[in-house]
């Protein structure tokens, strides 16, 4: 087969690598990509986007059985729901269908050339691609490795069978009656909530002394609260031992070492996820590590000349949106435009049940930094339009420098709070003080205006608290 | 009254022309008799011209450097009519015209003299003239009168200038306005006073004032570039609360170092394609927030805007006349180069013995007499040899092609003064023993450091001696002072070991760097010539056996 050589190759077409792709063809360099999987990455096809849609389903699915149970406020009642998950399933996979064609044709759009197949170094400007009509090799004057992350497996209890990582869980055929999670992160709580939401008996076992280890009690707490609402277990402190030798059950051991079998019918193990640094070529070009990352500097420079990469197997957080600025950025200095990273902050969201949001620093981070800092915290109990969308529970919290009221860090817990990080990431990268979030009219009704409270609740002359 | 005029005085040494080098007066300073107006220079000496009357200076008639005629006049001074009016000046400091010719009384002539000249007018166009330092905190004055644009009190302070073509008139006005005092000032019709009030903490905390003109001047101005819109509108926005609290906090919080620099994603991005490292830039927005008019004020005045962080490289340009002694050294030094194919011979010489005897000497000396130097023995032993090498001690006229070998050994000795090199002559070392050498060196060195060095102590010499004494060095390229052609080098004296022919031995050595000019001195003669100097140097008794 022909050679491909070109100015740019990106291994990976997932939110980091496509972007990068995409961002490159508009600045006219000539730029090909390799993904052996469909366009789109984990987010795409088996991370962000399909589970967000599992989880609209399920809350759609939940609100019905609620209305059907006939206790609902709203006074609605209705006959007892029911779901045909395959079809449910087959409704993500159309989204994602949908999307996948559309990073396809914004990559040809761009002129972007799309070579399907595994990609591997040969060495620092040349990679090996197989494909399914044979070797592809292209020659490239710059590489950006995009290849994300992978689930981690535990090793005594693999993924196969009744053992599934998210990746099946968004693909079942039917809901698990006994669902089981090993993980108490944001993965396995979404997915959690939303089969219990469906329906499941679901148990989650961490490890560790409390769930979402990422984010303050505070934070959580609204979510264990809704978690026990919804009859979902929780187990922390609890090891997961294996499999029990039915298959069909989970073997734990207790804080006190005690062993028990938790019965399921699937376990889901959402143990985290590892940087894929292997099975690319990474032994040939011996790059220099951070860790299990790939080591970067500001500029998404790996320790060889001419190789960036980006996204997941970088480094923490690791989340698409980081991957998506940080191939953006890298096209636009293969394109020779001067930049480097200086975001000030990387938004976090989990869809749980309320949604939290965290961007930049904790109260507790920013005094740990050495900042005095002031809190303002606003309710949703006392916003007008979270009352009339049944969703009182959680607040916003802004986190300020006490000397100056700089925005250091902005958090929040709430039903539909994600779409609410949007103006927390622009308040902190545009440097506002309190007073700009404080003097800045927030519509009204809407859940927002909890935003500005909070602001003048650290301000100390909060209105509505 | 009456003007009176004074010429460039006949500063003697049959000189027709004079440089003038320093003025120390300028147009509108009150004078008064013996106040020293300028000084000029002949060839090496310096002559101050006083002021024999007492008056106002209307004129001045040179630049520094130039070359001035004898009689012609440099200098107009207004004399007062009577000594009455004079003396209501005399409380007034020199050096601000206005004030001096306000209290002097002036009648309409004066008048209108002062202002003909270039003096500061508190016009309010007067701000824009002002340097960096008043322009440093008004970025902050500006936003946060900006801010002010949006509150609803209109307490007119000043009206807006007629005229506000350029983005930093407007913004000094808008900062005068910002500051209470400086609005006070405003009103005294004192608009430089006024901007020089102006401290970011006290403009933060500026009442509510009516500047919406500068800011629609700001505005229209448009010079923002393409950003123009958005960082206008931004500054709207972002800045109209800060402004209500920033009375609480002062915008001018130091960055730590390590701290990623304040500033909205634009103007990073704005700052990166400029290649502008954003830590060098001082915000002056809330919170220290740096804005794009921190950033265009960053670049306008070429980065050099000083920084808690440190180190920051400087770009200003100092421009320096030379003129003066400096001008004159820069002529010979030129001139000696240019002209003369320079050969220079560096020896080393044990000066163990001339050290000891120096030291018996100065140990013993009379108390009238001056410490010896090694200068004295260099001296001596120089006239001993060039009176075996004659050629060595001359003046080469190389325009005429004559070469005047001198009998008398006029010895100059190269002298570091606060001025610049300067080099005094010992005449005639070969009629002067060591103590008279030594004695002359020391008087003259002196005379030339002070300034009081006559013409002809400054002129003369035949053969030059430089020395960087303390400042060590192993060798030196001397240039010989042009028409001579040859000067002697001295190193400084080290302990060095030495081979006696059978071990190592400590030794006090002591390099001569010397450079003769080959055109007339054969590098063979040049090396016969510092042999024998080593030779009379290291046995110094030769230097006094007849």
């Amino acid at each position: 087969m022909k050679e491909i050589s070109c100015k740019l190759a990106v291994i990976g077409a997932g939110p980091g690598g496509y972007v990068c792709a995409i961002r490159a063809g508009q600045l006219g360099i000539d730029t090909v990509i390799v993904e052996a999987a469909k366009a789109g990455g984990t987010c795409l096809n088996v991370g962000c986007i399909p589970s967000k849609a599992i989880i609209h389903a399920a809350d759609e699915f939940y609100r019905a059985t609620k209305f059907a149970a006939g206790r609902d406020p709203l006074g609605i009642s209705h006959g007892s729901p029911t779901i045909d998950f395959s079809q449910t399933v087959a409704w993500k996979d159309r989204i994602v269908g949908r999307l996948n064609s559309g990073v396809v044709s914004l990559l040809k759009k761009a002129g972007v050339k799309a070579v399907v197949g595994h990609a591997r170094f040969r060495d620092g400007k040349t990679l090996e691609v197989e494909t399914e009509t044979g070797q592809q090799v292209i020659r490239a004057e710059t590489i950006v490795i995009a290849t994300g992350s992978a689930r981690v497996e535990l090793p005594f209890m693999p993924f196969g069978g009744n053992v599934i990582s998210s990746t099946e869980a968004l693909a079942l055929k039917e809901v698990p009656k006994v669902l089981a999670v090993v993980g108490g992160g944001y993965i396995g709580l979404e997915l959690g909530t939303a089969f219990a939401k469906l329906g499941s008996k679901v148990t989650v076992v961490e490890a560790l002394p409390k769930i979402l280890p990422l984010y303050d009690a505070e934070l959580t707490r609204p979510v264990l609260k809704r978690l026990d609402e919804l009859g979902v277990s929780v187990m922390t402190g609890v090891k997961a031992k294996g499999l029990a030798s039915d298959g069909k059950g989970l073997v734990i051991e207790t804080a006190e070492g005690d062993q028990k079998t938790i019965s399921a019918e699937k376990i889901l193990v959402t143990v985290g996820r590892r940087p894929k640094t292997d099975g690319w070529g990474l032994e040939e070009i011996d790059l220099d590590m951070a860790g299990p990352f790939i080591r970067i500097d500001e500029q998404c420079r790996t320790s060889m000349r001419g190789i960036y990469a980006i996204g997941d197997v970088t480094g923490e957080p690791m989340l698409a949106h980081r991957a998506t600025a940080q191939g953006e950025m890298v096209a636009e200095i293969i394109a020779g435009k001067r930049r480097s990273w200086d975001k000030r902050a990387i938004p976090a969201v989990c869809f749980t049940d309320p949604e939290i949001v965290s961007v930049g620093l904790s109260p507790d981070e920013a005094r740990q930094g050495g900042i005095e800092v002031k809190v303002g915290q606003f309710p949703f109990a006392a916003n007008g339009r979270a009352m009339t969308l049944q969703g009182e529970a959680g607040f916003v919290r802004v986190v300020a420098r006490a000397d100056n009221n700089l925005v250091v860090g902005i958090q929040g817990v709430g039903s539909g709070i994600s779409e609410l990080s949007a103006t927390f990431s622009l308040a902190l990268e545009m440097a506002a003080r309190l007073e700009d979030i404080a003097g800045t009219i927030h519509a009204h009704p809407t859940q927002s205006e909890g935003f500005q409270e909070a602001a003048l609740k650290a301000l100390g002359h909060a209105i509505h608290i | 009254m009456a003007e009176f005029i004074i010429k460039m005085p006949d500063v003697g040494e049959g000189v027709a022309e004079a440089e003038l080098i320093e003025w120390h007066v300028k147009v509108g300073d009150l004078v008064r008799e013996d106040t020293i107006l300028a000084a000029v220079m002949t060839d090496k000496a310096t002559v101050e011209i006083p002021s024999p009357v007492e008056g106002t200076i209307t004129w001045l008639g040179a630049e520094i450097g130039d070359t001035v005629a004898v009689g012609s006049p440099i200098v107009k001074i207004e004399v007062a009519g009577s000594a009455g009016e004079v003396a209501g000046g005399d409380g007034q400091p020199a050096g601000e015209p206005s004030n001096a010719a306000g209290a002097t009384g002036v009648s309409s002539p004066e008048a209108d003299a002062d202002e003909d000249t270039p003096t500061p007018s508190p016009s309010p166009q007067g701000g824009g003239e002002l340097g960096e330092p008043g322009m440093k905190g008004t970025a902050s004055s500006a936003a946060s009168s900006k801010a002010d644009a949006s509150a609803p009190s209109s307490s007119v302070v000043a009206p807006a200038p007629p005229d506000t073509p350029t983005r930093s008139a407007p913004s000094l006005e808008a900062a005068n306005r910002g500051d209470p005092d400086a609005g006070d000032a405003v009103g005294d019709d004192a608009g430089p006073n006024a901007t020089t009030a102006v401290r970011p903490g006290s403009a933060a905390s500026g009442t509510p004032t009516s500047p919406s003109p500068v800011w629609g001047g700001v505005r229209g101005g448009g010079s923002i570039a393409s950003t123009g819109t958005a960082s206008a509108d931004l500054g709207s926005v972002s800045t109209a609360p800060a402004g209500r609290a920033s009375s609480t906090t002062s915008p001018l919080i130091p960055r730590p170092t390590g701290e990623k620099p304040l500033a909205s994603p634009a103007v990073r991005l704005r700052a990166k394609e400029a290649g502008i490292d954003l830590r060098q830039v001082h915000g002056t927005g809330p919170a220290g927030r740096i804005t794009h008019e921190d950033l265009d004020q960053f670049i306008s005045r070429g980065a050099q805007q000083p920084s808690p962080a440190g180190q920051q490289p400087n770009t200003s340009v100092e421009e320096i006349k030379v003129v003066g002694l400096r001008r004159r050294i820069a002529e010979k030094m030129s001139r000696a180069k240019a002209r003369i194919p320079h050969i220079t011979y560096v020896e080393e010489v044990n000066v163990e013995a001339l050290e000891e005897l120096r030291a018996r000497l100065n140990a013993e000396r009379h108390p009238d007499r001056p410490k010896l130097t090694i200068l004295p023995f260099l001296m001596r032993a120089m006239v001993k040899a060039i009176a075996e090498q004659p050629q060595i001690n001359a003046i080469f006229d190389d325009d005429a092609g004559i070469i005047h070998r001198h009998g008398g050994v006029h010895v100059g000795v190269a002298t570091q003064t606060p001025s610049g090199l300067m080099v005094p002559v010992v005449r005639h070392a070969e009629a002067r023993d060591l103590w008279d050498c030594a004695r002359e060196v020391n008087r003259l060195a002196d005379a030339a450091r002070s300034g009081t060095a006559s013409r002809e102590e400054l002129t003369g010499s035949t053969i030059t001696i430089t020395s960087l004494g303390a400042m060590g060095g192993i060798a030196t390229t001397p240039v010989i002072n042009y028409p001579e052609v040859a000067i002697v080098g001295v190193n400084k004296i080290m302990v060095r070991p030495v081979w006696d022919g059978q071990q190592f031995i400590p030794a006090k050595m002591m390099n001569l760097s010397s450079s003769f000019d080959h055109r007339v001195i054969d590098g063979w003669d040049a090396a016969v010539f510092v042999q024998r100097l080593k030779a009379l140097l290291e046995t110094p008794a030769l230097i006094f056996v007849e």
